[in-house]
């Protein structure tokens, strides 16, 4: 049997799309804040920008700013997906020494790199399913759900490490970690190219579109037919296997699995990156860059307190002063102000 | 005060929101000594109108008297002080506390600023007492059940404000004893000379308890009338509408309703229920029929919508779809079959408030693909662009987040999201509801051009004119149950208002003048 076709004869092309210009892209408060941070540090040392070629890899406090942001922001990457269901992941930090322990334990008893690896991202996945399954099956609220794994998953990294420091002289492991690729370190690498790979997947796919859908408004996803449960499985999910990339990078940095220490409080900066980034709490509109963007942010303050020789106590403070400030820049209220402005220039608005 | 002394009057109220008119001109009075229904389906201006006279809005239009004094109530505090209190139907104390500290919370009897436990425990049960309660008060108010905990909020109004007692479907999730336990309440209270405003929408339960009744329907006043004189057919006709007349009747429709030339059957609902929700139906929709659904508020209409579209799930029955049967556990398989539903709480379970009109547009034919098979960028624009141009969406670009556009807008979005999917049976929940009546007719007019173009649609709505001007076949609805099926002549509104009210149903040469 055919279907009855539903065709209304549209007569007139649909309205003509807008594009944006190229600046628009850059006027935006995150990268004004770089920008801003990046000016301020240059201030405290002039050698700031200087990157130079060395060995085969460059070097500089640029490069060392990216080098250093990488775990936040891989974190990042995984946590924007998570917020913009409406979750959060409070458990990517303990995450990242299960897997860093995991990994380290799997070389030095003799087994292979690459099986080490995979195992350790395997364990970072099946940690986010758990969220996952915590979140939708159990219908937990996310930010206790996780906390479980925050809170248990030190003990379990402490239970794979026996308790001690696990250090490895494994190459493959110390590469991802401290390597370098063509003249940039490993740990940025990883981070471009999980960020080209986060992008490309969830743009050209519909996976972006469905994530907002349920964390704009679940109801309404669900009566539009969108299996949210399937959705946030796979988010938490992600979260964890780039919670365990950032653990193995932690963990290849210094030669050894921490369990006590590896990945502490970081859930909490991959979070305000995301913040920083310009994804609500509330869920809704995401954009991974933005995410990454945060992050680099983030360390860039770090950076730049460290070696202007402040002593590092400012550097919560001067952190928490720019968030503030990067925060009202993307408030309601300055919204408002900015809104108001545009209205001079009224367009159509909906008619009925 | 007299026992026929006028409490509370108010006289011409309007209240405004944005463009909608959500009360124009009402009067409303109560006397002491009389229990008062408010009746009106959902939009009809109940809540406005109680949240007006409870100082929770202020009204845009009209006066309020208190004992004969003209008043203007800031907030409810101030309403308090005039006497006037609420029981919402939700309880909105607090569970975790104990019985009496709900009752004197915000004036506790204190000694050197210390709380008195003993003294509230005993004024607590005194209070009580004076309600026929004798009830442990130290225990937490969630160990009771919602008659126990309704009667305790009932209590706390009255020692607050103790004249006027506005009472918002207090009965909704009470049992038949619980609601005679209630009942003597307010009986007690209007003994005292309190007046009571009561808001239900079980008729039975206004004959029951009170003396006069004021139906509201879209914003105005339909009457206020001693309830001696009326019955429950009377009622319904108030609120569902009072012109009855056949005018909007489309001439083409009559005939095509007696040339029987309607479509092979699509879909099949046999013996589908779901317990203590709605009783076992059967109802098959053809191509190109359009089947109203009509009934009050909690006759279970919109609860059969959510079993037809797997929200709920089903206890029993079967479902096919073209002679095939199909499984519908949720909404995502129900759209997989070709379904589509436009929710009655557009907002909450419609739109996507952040997201564009055209994301709006596509994402069930999106969420149909899967996340795999993306629409591509020129293909949603196409897609929205047509149907945008189709339902005549006016949005300024439909990249603009669809929270910008009006109610009626809105809804043709919804309605553009299904049409995208290409369905085979559309379920509307109330389409027209709270969207401005030019958009109405536009509704209406899209509902009758689906059937033309051979959908199926299940449309539920208490604009009886609507249901009359594109249905079919009307099913009624009450207590849960499918109760008559009105096919031909019998459309029309007198006789859907009898079969809703319970009167049976008549042949339309006993009705007709």
């Amino acid at each position: 049997m055919t279907r009855p076709k539903v065709d209304l004869h549209p007569t007139t092309r649909p309205p003509a799309r807008h594009k944006r210009p190229l600046w628009a892209m850059f006027a935006r408060p995150q990268v004004v804040a770089l920008a801003m941070v990046l000016a301020v540090n240059w201030l405290l040392f002039p050698g700031f920008f200087s990157v130079t070629w060395q060995d085969g890899r460059l070097f500089g406090s640029l490069i060392d700013v990216l080098n250093r942001g990488a775990p936040v922001a891989i974190l990042a990457i995984g946590m924007t997906a998570v917020i913009a269901t409406k979750g959060v992941d409070l458990s990517v930090g303990a995450v990242m020494a299960i897997c860093g322990a995991v990994g380290a334990q799997m070389v030095n008893s003799g087994q292979p790199a690459g099986l080490a690896v995979a195992v350790a991202l395997a364990v970072g996945l099946l940690c986010g399913l758990w969220n996952g399954i915590l979140v939708t099956l159990l219908q937990i609220q996310p930010i206790i759900a996780t906390l479980v794994l925050m809170v248990a998953g030190r003990g379990l990294a402490q239970l794979v490490t026996e308790g001690s420091i696990v250090t490895f002289s494994d190459p493959v492991l110390i590469f991802i970690g401290t390597g370098s690729v063509l003249g940039l370190p490993t740990p940025v690498v990883i981070t471009l190219v999980l960020l080209i790979l986060a992008t490309l997947i969830v743009r050209r796919s519909a996976l972006g579109l469905l994530i907002e859908a349920v964390g704009v408004n679940r109801s309404a996803a669900h009566f539009a037919g969108i299996s949210a449960l399937s959705l946030l499985l796979v988010v938490y999910a992600f979260s964890g296997l780039c919670a365990a990339l950032a653990g193995l990078i932690a963990a290849g940095d210094i030669r050894g699995a921490d369990a006590n220490n590896a990945g502490l409080w970081l859930e909490l900066d991959a979070i305000l990156a995301v913040v920083i980034g310009g994804t609500s709490l509330m869920g809704g509109r995401f954009s991974i860059p933005m995410s990454v963007l945060g992050a680099v942010i983030i360390q860039a303050m770090n950076t730049g307190i460290l070696i202007s020789g402040f002593s590092p106590e400012f550097n919560l403070v001067v952190k928490s002063g720019v968030i503030i400030l990067i925060l009202i820049l993307q408030s309601p209220l300055s919204a408002r102000l900015l809104h108001r402005r545009a209205r001079r220039s009224p367009k159509a608005e909906d008619a009925a | 005060m007299s026992q026929d002394a006028v409490l509370l009057r108010a006289s011409g109220i309007t209240k405004v929101f944005g463009t909608h008119r959500a009360l124009d001109g009402v009067d409303f009075d109560l006397r002491a000594g009389e229990v008062h229904a408010l009746l009106g389906e959902n939009g009809a201006g109940k809540s406005t109108l109680i949240k007006i006279l409870t100082g929770a809005y202020q009204p845009d239009g009209g006066t309020l008297q208190v004992a004969g004094q003209t008043v203007t109530f800031r907030d409810t505090l101030q309403a308090q002080g005039h006497g006037i209190g609420t029981v919402y139907q939700e309880v909105n104390l607090l569970p975790n506390r104990s019985v009496a500290e709900n009752l004197f919370l915000g004036r506790q009897p204190t000694r050197w600023g210390l709380v008195q436990r003993a003294e509230i425990d005993r004024r607590a049960r005194a209070l009580l007492a004076t309600y026929g309660l004798d009830i442990d008060v130290r225990a937490d108010l969630s160990d009771y059940s919602v008659a126990i905990q309704q009667i305790i909020a009932i209590a706390r109004a009255v020692e607050l404000s103790g004249k006027v007692l506005v009472l918002d479907e207090p009965t909704a999730s009470l049992d038949h004893t619980e609601v005679a336990l209630l009942f003597d309440v307010v009986r007690g209270l209007k003994a005292r000379g309190l007046g009571v405003v009561f808001i239900t929408h079980f008729l039975d339960q206004v004959f029951t308890l009170c003396d006069r009744v004021t139906v509201l329907r879209n914003g105005r006043k339909v009457a206020t009338e001693s309830l001696s004189g009326l019955d429950a057919t009377d009622l319904v006709r108030m609120m569902l509408g009072k012109d009855l007349s056949f005018d909007h009747h489309p001439s083409g429709l009559a005939s095509m309703r007696h040339g029987a030339g309607r479509g092979v059957e699509r879909v099949a609902f046999a013996g589908l229920t779901r317990a203590g929700s709605v009783e076992p139906f059967s109802l098959s929709l053809h191509q190109g029929e359009v089947v109203g659904v009509a009934g009050l508020l909690g006759s279970g209409r919109t609860e059969v919508a959510r079993l037809m579209f797997g929200i709920d799930s089903a206890d029993g029955g079967s479902v096919t779809v073209d002679g095939e049967p199909v499984t519908i556990r949720n909404p995502a398989q129900a759209v997989a079959e070709g379904f589509g539903f436009c929710p009655e709480d557009r907002k909450a379970d419609g739109i996507f408030g952040e997201l564009s009109v055209r994301e709006n547009i596509i994402i069930a034919l999106q969420a149909k693909l899967g996340w795999v098979r993306a629409l591509n960028r020129e293909d949603q624009i196409e897609l929205a662009g047509r149907y945008a141009e189709a339902l005549d969406i006016r949005a300024a670009d439909h990249d603009m987040p669809v929270k910008l556009l009006s109610g009626g807008n809105q809804q043709k979005v919804i309605l553009a999201r299904w049409l995208a999917i290409d369905p085979t049976f559309l379920i509307l929940d109330e389409p027209t509801r709270g969207i401005d009546v030019g958009a109405h007719a536009e509704i209406v007019r899209t509902i009758n051009r689906l059937r033309e173009e051979g959908l199926a649609l299940f449309v539920i709505s208490s604009e009886l004119d609507e249901v009359v001007a594109y249905s079919n076949r009307v099913v009624v609805m009450r207590d849960r149950a499918m109760v008559a099926e009105l096919t031909g002549e019998e459309i029309a509104p007198d006789l859907i208002v009898r079969a809703i009210a319970g009167a049976g149903i008549t042949t339309p040469a006993e009705v007709q003048p």
